[in-house]
């Protein structure tokens, strides 16, 4: 098995040496920013796809380049260039630099490494040798979804995966290095049946090597959830419309928690103060059933990192304490900047791109109520077992998210299926609403990709099963 | 060597190697943006970039790599994993290049590519940024706060070529300003938007006017509560009504269609819209934000009537969905480095009717005028249409106060038999446009 280590896989393929990198850093500061740092990443990656039960398409390549920033006060300058020759990298470096206007600044002088646990030790995604294991999973979870139901008149499954190898190098000494490894399957399920049409879909994975898919979340599991989703759908009516008991799932609806609660609390909304929690530290924003934590150290999840794009150590973060508003979510500009403590949340999609403060993975902690009080204590309301995309407005709080797979509770009872059911709500008082926390916290499978200023990360959520006593849905039926 | 003869060489290094057919694309660009913040420069960004994708055939198996490295090594090396990968895939009976008659580039200047966007220097540039966000936080004193006002320019090349003798090669530009300003009173707090893209510095707005749009539309959300659940005459800005129109795409992509995943897969020729409706795909449009000389497959760019008067009159193909399908390609395909290629959009839209926005407003009694949709609630198997909303409520046919966190939904079936009234407002600010739209029979949920 190819079991990883922190070796230094920049400095050997591409003769890096420290010298080069202080070089480097010497030309991001040569007109006088605050601070500068360097992002290598080589990235690999593998794609195959199963549709009609045709492996139609198998896919893999290499990505590879360096980022440079240059901080300077407020100001963020950044080139990057995807030739890691030197002499482009120093042409990067010098286009950064032009964001600061001063005298030249030697950087730190010597590099620190920050090397420590390994939260995913897995072996890593190759990029040649399984291919043909990795398409017997896909085709595993064709056979399973079209065995579950003659309903079932399309299947669409795929697997992803990719090894991010990063280097990061801060002129404040950071050097930090990491192998990356994220997997994924999904499954798309059609269902046909007497003129009705319906979808359903489901996927998972993480941080985690092909084994995990053998004997952990199978193909057949993945398959069996689409399958499922996709016939219970096919009886379902129309969502009711207007504010109402909603009760929660467990596990990826915590993606409520990201939308409503996480964005909103992001340093750099709260640096503009064009969050609305902005100016609420300290103040009560949930019920006192409520504690909700970002936490980049659960191992082998798809939101973990060893360290984060700037290469600072990931941490489990605080976010909410029994109702109360604790810290933010903070990368190393905004940490200087509010003069707060950096959470290690600073990440970004590629070396193209700019670090910002992002979630890892965000849950709320279980309470003490079984999941069967809450659906018993409602009265006629919607019980939200699955969760489709969400989307929230920072600055007015409003949020929304569609639930994939939802149910009318009728005096306590789960009862009909429903379709075309919207929620939406506003951040900073949705979990004020909550009455009921359930002791049955679950994360999700390993779905979640997270989209801010045009750039993709992975991330976890999770929940509890949770009990909202008011929030808007958006059917169409009474 | 330039991306023509890198694309060409790829081809030949892979036909050399074993394939019966391939296709390589080679993409190069360049991009800059600036941001500015209450008058200071927060961020400034500056970056060019190449990568090869290369498409091989092994007989009906296919199977595709990318690569950032254009060493010959690496080339090799993406070639090499590309032909090993196809003998993997299945034998797909459908799986193919287009016919050599089908391929071609149409011909004329495009007007796709203007050097003047990278022409302004460093300050300029971040003039016109700096003069977004100031004239948006001039208009009103409750605009206190912003999230800043950018410019980006961008320039890109793309070559395309395969194994039947295509060889083809475009480039563009594009250029954008915009702000996103802050307005508070009371307890309350919204942020908005507005913005300009050209392919030329020459038509892109004032930096001024697009400030002060900016600025007016976050004003007007000020104070927004939500309303009771009704069935209400909803109107759609044209912002919104694109995307109204995004969702018609989807449903039309040959994609869905050929596996059943679309409300629209197998009416061809049926009533799916009033008969006001009339939708059309043009890759052709001179300057248009979605034309290129020839597809990602080059097959030559073409107008294509999607719906005519209501009537589904054709679904948007590539080659591979048109077999499937037993139709022709409308040289819609699209592919980014590596995979099987996909549907693309030319410049995707609604013909306008005649009437002007305020006279469709002016004709509803009590109603809904959206400006911003919200989450991603929309089924296309089913037309299922669920999503968050806000904007103004309309009563006695004028726009009154503004109201948020309310849903609207319907079905996607429906709502097309049901627009009621067409505005003359069409105006392209991307791909895919549409005029002032009034729906009925849609579902308005809030308290």
């Amino acid at each position: 098995m190819n079991v990883m280590h922190q070796g230094n896989y920049f400095f050997d393929r591409y003769g890096l040496s420290e010298a080069d990198l202080q070089r480097y850093l010497a030309a991001a500061l040569s007109a006088g920013g605050d601070y500068a740092d360097l992002y290598f990443e080589y990235l690999t990656t593998t794609s195959i796809m199963v549709d009609e039960s045709m492996v139609k398409s198998a896919t893999q390549g290499i990505s590879a380049g360096c980022g440079v920033r240059v901080l300077s006060g407020e100001r963020t300058g950044y080139a990057y260039t995807d030739d890691l020759a030197p002499e482009r990298i120093l042409r990067a470096a010098r286009t950064a630099a032009l964001i600061a206007s001063g005298p030249a600044k030697q950087p730190e002088v010597s590099l620190k490494e920050n090397r420590g646990r390994n939260l995913y030790p897995v072996a890593l995604p190759s990029v040649s040798s399984d291919v043909r294991e990795k398409l017997e999973l896909v085709m595993r979870a064709d056979r399973a979804a079209r065995a579950y139901d003659p309903r079932i008149k399309e299947v669409r499954a795929s697997y992803a995966d990719e090894l991010r190898r990063i280097l990061v190098v801060g002129s404040d000494g950071t050097l930090a290095e990491d192998s990356q490894p994220l997997a994924r399957m999904s499954v798309l399920c059609l269902g046909r049946n007497n003129g009705q049409s319906s979808k359903g879909t489901s996927g998972g994975g993480g941080r985690v090597s092909l084994e995990f898919f053998r004997s952990e979340k199978t193909p057949e599991h993945f398959a069996e959830q689409a399958a499922r989703q996709a016939i219970i759908q096919l009886d379902a009516r129309e969502a009711p419309a207007g504010e109402m008991e909603v009760v929660l799932g467990p596990g990826w609806p915590g993606i409520l928690l990201h939308e409503a609660i996480g964005h909103g609390l992001e340093a750099d909304f709260n640096r503009k103060g064009t969050s609305a929690f902005t100016g609420r530290l300290g103040t009560r924003v949930a019920s006192e059933k409520c504690t909700v934590v970002d936490n980049g150290t659960v191992p082998n999840r798809r939101g973990s990192l060893n360290v984060d794009d700037e290469g600072n150590t990931t941490h489990e973060t605080v976010l909410i304490e029994k109702g109360i508003l604790k810290g933010y979510l903070s990368d190393k500009l905004s940490a200087r900047l509010m003069g707060i403590a950096n959470t290690g949340n600073g990440r970004r999609e590629s070396y193209e791109h700019i670090p910002m403060p992002r979630m890892t993975n965000t849950y709320m902690l279980s309470g003490e109520d079984s999941p069967e009080d809450i659906i018993r204590s409602v009265k006629r309301g919607v019980f939200a077992a699955n969760f489709g995309g969400g989307q929230v407005d920072i600055t007015n709080g409003k949020f929304v998210f569609s639930a994939s797979e939802a149910y009318l509770i009728e005096d306590g009872h789960v009862t009909a299926p429903l379709k075309n059911c919207t929620l939406i709500g506003n951040g900073p008082d949705v979990l004020t609403r909550v009455s009921m926390v359930g002791n049955d916290l679950k994360l999700d499978e390993g779905v979640g990709t997270c989209g801010k200023d045009g750039q993709s990360v992975p991330v976890g959520v999770g929940i509890p099963t949770l009990k909202v006593d008011r929030i808007t849905v958006g059917g169409t039926g009474s | 060597m330039d991306l023509k003869e890198i694309a060409v060489d790829v081809v030949n290094r892979a036909m050399r190697g074993g394939a019966t057919a391939a296709e390589a694309v080679v993409r190069e660009g360049n991009e800059f943006s600036t941001v500015v913040r209450l008058g200071q420069v927060e961020t400034l960004k500056e970056s060019g970039s190449k990568a090869i994708g290369v498409r091989v055939f092994r007989g009906q198996r296919a199977a595709s790599t990318y690569s950032s490295d254009l060493s010959s090594e690496g080339l090799d090396q993406m070639v090499s994993s590309a032909l090993a990968l196809a003998e993997v895939t299945s034998e797909d009976p459908h799986a193919g290049l287009p016919e050599p008659a089908q391929l071609g580039s149409i011909g004329g200047d495009l007007d796709l590519y203007f050097d003047d966007v990278y022409s302004l220097s460093g300050e300029q540039r971040i003039d016109y940024a700096r003069r977004a966000e100031k004239a948006a936080l001039a208009v009103d004193k409750r605009i206190n706060n912003s999230e800043g006002g950018s410019f980006d320019a961008a320039d890109g090349r793309k070559a395309l070529a395969n194994s039947h003798g295509f060889v083809g090669e475009y480039r563009n530009s594009y250029c954008s300003v915009s702000a996103v300003p802050v307005a508070q009173e009371g307890g309350s707090m919204q942020r908005d938007y507005w913005y300009s893209v050209a392919r030329t510095l020459k038509k892109l707005d004032d930096p001024e006017q697009v400030g002060r749009i900016a600025a007016q539309r976050t004003l007007r959300r000020l104070g927004a509560r939500k309303v009771k659940t009704a069935k209400v005459p909803v109107i759609l800005d044209p912002l919104m009504a694109r995307s109204l129109l995004e969702h018609i795409f989807e449903a039309v992509n040959g994609d869905s269609i050929y596996r059943g995943a679309s409300f629209l897969a197998g009416k061809l020729g049926e009533r799916v819209a009033g008969e006001n409706v009339t939708v059309i795909d043009d890759g052709t449009l001179r300057g248009g934000f979605g034309t290129s000389p020839f597809d990602s497959e080059g097959v030559p760019t073409r107008r294509t009537v999607v719906i005519e008067n209501g009537v589904l009159k054709s679904y948007l193909l590539n080659t591979y969905t048109a077999k499937k399908l037993g139709l022709q390609t409308t040289g819609n395909a699209a592919r980014g480095l590596a995979g099987n290629p996909s549907i693309g959009i030319g410049n995707f839209f609604l013909q306008p009717g005649t009437k002007k926005p305020e006279d469709i407003i002016a004709g509803v009694p009590e109603g809904l005028y959206v400006t911003e949709f919200l989450g991603f609630g929309v089924n296309l198997v089913t037309g299922d249409f669920s999503r968050g909303a806000s904007g103004l409520w309309i009563a006695g046919g004028e726009l009154t106060y503004p109201v948020e966190e309310i849903t609207v939904a319907g079905n996607l079936q429906d709502m097309l038999l049901n627009i009621a009234e067409i505005g003359s407002d069409l105006e392209f600010r991307g791909a895919v446009a549409a005029p002032t739209l009034r729906l009925d029979g849609l579902t308005v949920a809030g308290e």
